[in-house]
């Protein structure tokens, strides 16, 4: 482990790699921070820069702007108590009562604080368990690859849908029915192409993403423009306070901080979950262990309650990375078009990847303290210059979004039919978000989809086409076991919530 | 009578399903993968099934948590303008080249859009785009066609 260490290390601070993390958490702070653009945005915008460098850069360059963006979001929490990521919403409970306290700057001050914070705990905590789980991950096999699927799937469905699992559900097998589109790789034959050529090669990975992400964020964010509800309440942004944090606020922030990177690790490392409920679990969990007096504060600028959730969802991304990198299984929608970017630069996440590609594997480790360091130094002074950025207006946002998608997609085929299908593309996702249809889950299948049919390919014929498969392994119905109690515990929570309506 | 959208959404995907189920059954495989307990059919036949069983519910089942989108807050307009703008965008770029039309497009998508500032709308378009297309084709070395620049010398 020591020298995967150094091997990581001595990849991870060369000058170049150094240089993209910088870049990275410098451009993804600015996507997270404007409402409704996150991660997966900023991500898919950097995916056709990332195929100009070599994988452990490309690589370095996305994690740096994952965590930057999920600062960034935090920043539009505080500010605008507009959160530019979901992974942020539980930050606004406190982060905007502070800002309207005038304590802006102290609160933005605690987020990078936490995030930082959070962010290093959970590198250790993958530093030591991925090693360990890539070598447990050795032993899968076709029918335990594509039970973990289906146990993916529907956890991310379950945990993205706002309690709309059934859109969810369809919005998976959307992503599984475009991701059909092509030549079928065993056999060349090609499927549901309707004879059109352009279309022999499937559709690409860059193209989904840029138009059920980018694209389709820039369109709503026009479409919803005049929504009286979407109009956000103003703090000032240009008189923010004092960034100090005094002696009392720092122990407040030692006791939380530790116990919300455990929490928010843990729910990272689970497929699907992610920020979202991590943050939501870390702000729970901090308002019943803190003492009655703290407890009232909840909600009106309480320093526990502003650093537990900062501390979890940072320690969910790197957590999130677990099962992306020792199992080749996402486990949010951001890693999951981590995941396609790996596999366009021709590398398989996975349990061989610690023994294949271990520069990557560990450079990607270190690169998240090099870019935690980063992140701290660079937006800490920044803070009152980066605030205002949250004013640049969307008259000039929305086009720069578009050219940015267009030219990725541009650059990488030099075809007008993918200008179209993205198009297309985007402006069903638009009216799908309209009406709540989440896009996580469609990127997640889409991405396991030629993964999945080839584990239920190899596990069908291993078993002369019987789905005995499915119960021969004690791995398999523990997998199969976890998934039936995410959809019981998702049909309880809304019957539940129905009783109590 | 209002008609619920999510329900309309999901008969459409339901349709859809059913196409895509229908499509599956046709593809063309191989005489001797016919019976053979997986060919290049058996993966999306399932998924046709997955995707009617899955709207099928949606659509039988009551909906309590019924989105309700306000159209009249909509800027439909804007957006459908935005929309064309991007598809005649897509349709030169080839043709006339990257400069010239990703400079004309988003100049054009910024006065859309209600910008009249002229003086930051043509420095966010002609010298931003060259400033992008130096560092994509000089500094990253990838590749832009442009026929338009190749046409007046500019580009190699």
């Amino acid at each position: 482990m020591i020298e995967g260490i150094l091997i990581g290390l001595t990849t991870a601070l060369t000058f170049q790699n150094i240089f993209m993390v910088m870049i990275g958490c410098f451009f993804g702070t600015i996507i997270g921070m404007l409402p409704g653009l996150g991660p997966m945005t900023a991500i898919a915008l950097m995916i056709p820069i990332t195929y100009g460098f070599d994988p452990a850069t490309g690589l370095i360059l996305m994690a740096g702007v994952y965590y930057g963006a999920v600062f960034g979001g935090s920043t539009s929490s505080i500010l605008l108590n507009a959160p530019g990521v979901p992974g942020t919403v539980a930050t606004s409970f406190d982060g905007y009562p502070m800002a309207q306290q005038g304590k802006a700057g102290k609160a933005l001050a605690i987020a990078a604080w936490s995030s930082f914070a959070g962010g290093t705990l959970s590198a250790i905590y993958l530093l030591f368990m991925a090693p360990s789980l890539s070598k447990v991950s050795l032993s899968f096999r076709s029918p335990d690859y594509f039970a973990l699927m289906i146990l993916g799937l529907t956890a991310i469905a379950a945990f993205s849908s706002k309690g709309q699992f059934l859109k969810a559900m369809m919005m998976v097998v959307l992503g599984l029915m475009l991701a059909s589109v092509g030549q079928d790789s065993l056999s060349d034959i090609t499927r549901f192409t309707f004879n059109n050529m352009n279309l022999t090669d499937g559709i690409s990975f860059v193209l989904v993403v840029m138009a059920t992400f980018a694209m389709s964020e820039a369109l709503t964010i026009i479409l919803k423009r005049n929504d009286p509800t979407a109009a956000a309440k103003q703090v000032s942004l240009t008189e923010l306070g004092s960034i100090k944090i005094n002696k009392e606020e720092r122990t407040k922030m030692y006791k939380t901080i530790p116990r919300s990177s455990v929490i928010g690790f843990l729910i990272g490392v689970l497929p699907g979950a992610g920020a979202t409920i991590a943050s939501f679990l870390a702000y729970g969990m901090e308002r019943n262990l803190v003492k009655d007096e703290e407890k009232q504060k909840f909600g009106k600028g309480s320093i526990n309650g502003l650093s537990a959730p900062e501390t979890a969802n940072n320690a969910a991304c790197s957590g999130s990375f677990v099962p992306m990198l020792t199992l080749g299984i996402p486990g949010s929608g951001t890693t999951a078009v981590m995941l396609g970017a790996l596999l366009g630069f021709g590398i398989q996440p996975g349990p061989r990847l610690y023994m294949t590609n271990p520069e990557i594997f560990w450079s990607v480790i270190m690169s998240m303290y090099v870019g935690m360091v980063i992140l701290l130094i660079l937006n800490l002074p920044l803070i009152p210059y980066i605030a205002r950025i949250l004013a640049v207006p969307k008259n000039y946002l929305i086009p720069l979004i578009l050219f940015f998608s267009i030219t990725g997609i541009y650059v990488m085929s030099f075809n007008n039919f993918d200008i179209y299908l993205m198009i297309g593309i985007a402006v069903v996702a638009t009216f799908l978000r309209l009406y709540d249809f989440p896009m996580p889950p469609l990127i997640l299948a889409f991405v396991l989809g030629g993964l999945m049919e080839e584990n239920l390919r190899r596990s069908l014929l291993l078993s002369n086409g019987s789905w005995e498969f499915l119960w021969d392994r004690t791995l398999t119905v523990c997998i199969l076991a976890t998934t039936i109690l995410i959809v019981l515990w998702h049909i309880y929570k809304t019957l539940t919530k129905k009783k109590l309506n | 009578m209002k008609i619920n959208t999510t329900k309309i959404i999901s008969l459409l995907f339901f349709i859809f399903s059913a196409f895509y189920l229908y499509t599956a059954y046709q593809i063309q495989v191989f005489a001797f993968d016919e019976n053979a307990p997986f060919n290049a059919r058996t993966f999306p036949i399932y998924l046709g099934y997955t995707g009617l069983f899955f709207s099928g519910l949606k659509l039988i089942l009551p909906d309590p948590d019924t989105i309700k989108v306000e159209h009249k807050n909509l800027e439909y307009k804007k957006t459908a303008i935005l929309i064309i703008i991007a598809i005649i965008y897509g349709a030169t770029i080839l043709k006339i080249g990257y400069f010239l039309t990703t400079s004309l497009f988003l100049f054009v998508s910024y006065y859309f859009l209600g910008e009249r500032r002229w003086i930051l709308m043509f420095v966010l378009s002609f010298p931003f785009v060259a400033a992008f297309m130096y560092l994509l084709h000089g500094v990253l070395d990838i590749y832009l066609r442009d026929p338009f620049l190749k046409s007046i010398g500019v580009m190699g």
